[in-house]
């Protein structure tokens, strides 16, 4: 198992923290957009992006690289603004989010570098996960395929479909994860429809599931090194997470799930980024 | 012509199996109806492409297009009560949107399914289709053209709807029409016979239905076109509107609901670039119900004497 240095933590939590700024600046420039679900995951998506996964943004095409999907596609922003400092398009391009003519689509399409599916529609996200796991191990590539999906997205059939299909063919080289911050749209997520015992019913469908806090890096990593050594099943990697997190008035906020800050608060949320 | 029989679905299955032996990126797809598909026959040649995902159609698509993403060509299908109707999202917001080269091949379309019901005939599937960005529509006519079409589309990128009848007869035979072959080119409809009092769009079953009508009308001193629009979409507008403006008259004939489907199709061509009168043979907005493949024809207006019928009366409306 790799040993992350603390400098590697140092980087991690530099660009976690940058990721978070671009996000929060990004949407109030938009006007419009997710930022809870965007917030919530951004030291998941950091440590993925920059300690795990294997990627040329010179060279978004190669055909070993791992490949990430964003199942839940709302969290677009969080996403454009990691690819961007991973240097698949200058961060100016995130300006003109949502607008018209831009680069950066309100979800992503497949025009984006560095993008590696459509997204928008939730639930659809693992079974192109289980497709690429099979693309990949017919043609004999050390390709890896993550996929994010949201807790509310769990409401879908066709997760569990996907679920169980990813066990059939035994798909180690397959993660999934899911961004547990316990809200969606219209409230909390136990209330709309709940989910728990949700670690139970990826265990019962036969996946190799790791419950971790999503803002330990030393976890996340070793969450993302295991996974990688478990043969002959795919793992489900649970963040427990914090919707709209990092900014108080965000945070555990239904209401941030889907309202951009306005431009007025962003002199409160820069105080709180520091 | 129309003596000779042949199985839509045995077509498929030979032309995945022959395509799988020249082409590694090939693969299928299956939910659970892999057997009726006869695609099974490509999985028992290739199984390490082969996957069959059971019951769950949404997942079936997915899978599909991740496939796609991973260099594939996938083909995926079932019954056509299923796909597209239980993964019309999966269908656009995946397949269209990222133009991805899955071919979904599906079976049993249309009333012709017969003693299954109501529940299972599916009259609405070019319509579903039809409207979203990026895909084709494809509706073969025979076991012929099946084998070629199933065959041409893996070299045409992006995605395809191909919609294959159970059969007519017991036996789950169509009639023969491309009995001197079929060579499939997008979006080139097909001439199988020139008149010149009225134009007979066909597809699927409905085109040996429209020969027999032509033939018929033809004893009786009217002289009909038959085109085959294969390709409802992108359809051919060129061949349409030739026929348009030396015949003046038009009917369309298939086994689909009037709305939204090939006579849809037609009628937008027409109704844009050059009003004639169209006659639209069809189901009539209406379910189904249980019955042998013939006498559902017959009670739902799906013969030749129907084409026919409709054929005068667009002959009377011309002005």
């Amino acid at each position: 198992m790799g040993m992350a240095t603390s400098q590697e933590i140092t980087r991690l939590q530099d660009l976690a923290r940058n990721t978070r700024k671009v996000i929060l600046e990004t949407l109030a420039e938009a006007g419009s957009g997710h930022p809870g679900g965007s917030l919530s995951a951004v030291e998941l998506l950091v440590t993925l992006y920059f300690y795990k996964l294997k990627h040329d943004p010179k060279n978004p095409k190669w055909p070993d690289r791992d490949r990430f999907i964003l199942s839940k596609g709302h969290g677009a922003p969080l996403l454009y603004s990691i690819l961007a400092q991973a240097g698949y398009f200058p961060l100016s391009e995130l300006k003109s989010l949502r607008k018209l003519g831009a680069l950066l689509q309100g979800h992503p399409d497949m025009d984006i570098p560095g993008i590696e599916m459509p997204a928008g529609s939730e639930g659809i996200g693992l079974s192109v996960g289980v497709g690429q796991a099979l693309a990949a191990r017919l043609d004999g590539r050390p390709t890896r395929t993550y996929v994010l999906m949201g807790d509310g997205e769990q409401g879908e059939g066709e997760v569990w479909e996907a679920a169980m299909s990813a066990s059939k063919f035994k798909l180690d080289n397959l993660v999934g994860m899911i961004d547990r911050n316990g809200i969606q749209q219209d409230g909390l997520t136990e209330q709309i429809m709940p989910l728990e015992p949700l670690a139970a019913k990826w265990r019962a469908f036969n996946w190799n599931v790791i419950e971790v806090d999503g803002y330990d890096y030393l976890q996340l990593i070793e969450a993302f090194d295991t996974a990688e050594m478990t043969k002959n099943r795919p793992t489900m990697i649970i963040a427990h997470t914090v919707k709209g997190k990092g900014i108080s008035f965000m945070e555990w906020s239904p209401m941030y799930h889907g309202t951009a800050p306005t431009k007025e608060k962003m002199e409160d949320i820069y105080k709180e980024l520091k | 012509m129309l003596e000779k029989m042949g199985a839509m679905r045995t077509a498929y299955g030979e032309a995945l199996v022959e395509l799988g032996a020249n082409n590694q990126r090939i693969v299928v797809v299956g939910a659970d109806t892999t057997d009726s598909l006869k695609s099974g026959m490509f999985g028992a040649k290739y199984p390490e492409r082969f996957f069959n995902l059971g019951i769950a159609e949404q997942n079936l698509i997915g899978v599909a297009a991740g496939l796609a993403f991973g260099g594939k060509v996938a083909y995926a299908g079932t019954y056509a009560i299923f796909v597209p109707g239980k993964c019309v999202d999966q269908i656009r917001n995946m397949l269209c949107y990222a133009d991805l080269d899955v071919k979904i091949v599906c079976s049993h379309a249309g009333i012709t399914v017969g003693p299954d019901g109501g529940s299972h005939e599916q009259v609405e599937d070019i319509a579903l289709m039809r409207c979203v960005p990026h895909m084709r529509v494809v509706v073969p006519a025979d076991a012929v053209a099946v084998k070629s079409i199933v065959k041409a589309i893996a070299d045409i990128p992006g995605p395809f709807y191909v919609r294959l009848t159970r059969g007519v007869i017991k036996g789950s035979n169509t009639p023969i029409v491309y009995e001197n072959g079929f060579e499939y080119k997008l979006g080139k409809a097909n001439l199988i016979r020139e008149g010149s009092d009225v134009a007979i769009f066909g597809c699927g079953i409905m085109l040996p239905e429209a020969l027999r009508a032509a033939e018929s009308l033809a004893t009786k001193g009217v002289s009909a076109s038959v085109i085959d629009i294969h390709t409802v979409k992108p359809i051919d507008e060129e061949m349409i509107l030739k026929y348009a403006r030396k015949c003046g008259a038009a009917v369309s004939a298939e086994e689909h609901n009037i709305m939204g489907g090939m006579g849809s199709a037609v009628s937008e061509v027409l109704t844009d670039q050059y009003p004639i009168p169209l006659k639209r043979v069809g189901v009539n907005d209406t379910f189904g119900e249980s019955g042998e493949a013939q006498e559902l024809l017959n009670k739902y207006g799906l013969t030749a004497a129907h084409i026919e019928d409709a054929a005068r009366q667009a002959i009377a409306m011309k002005r």
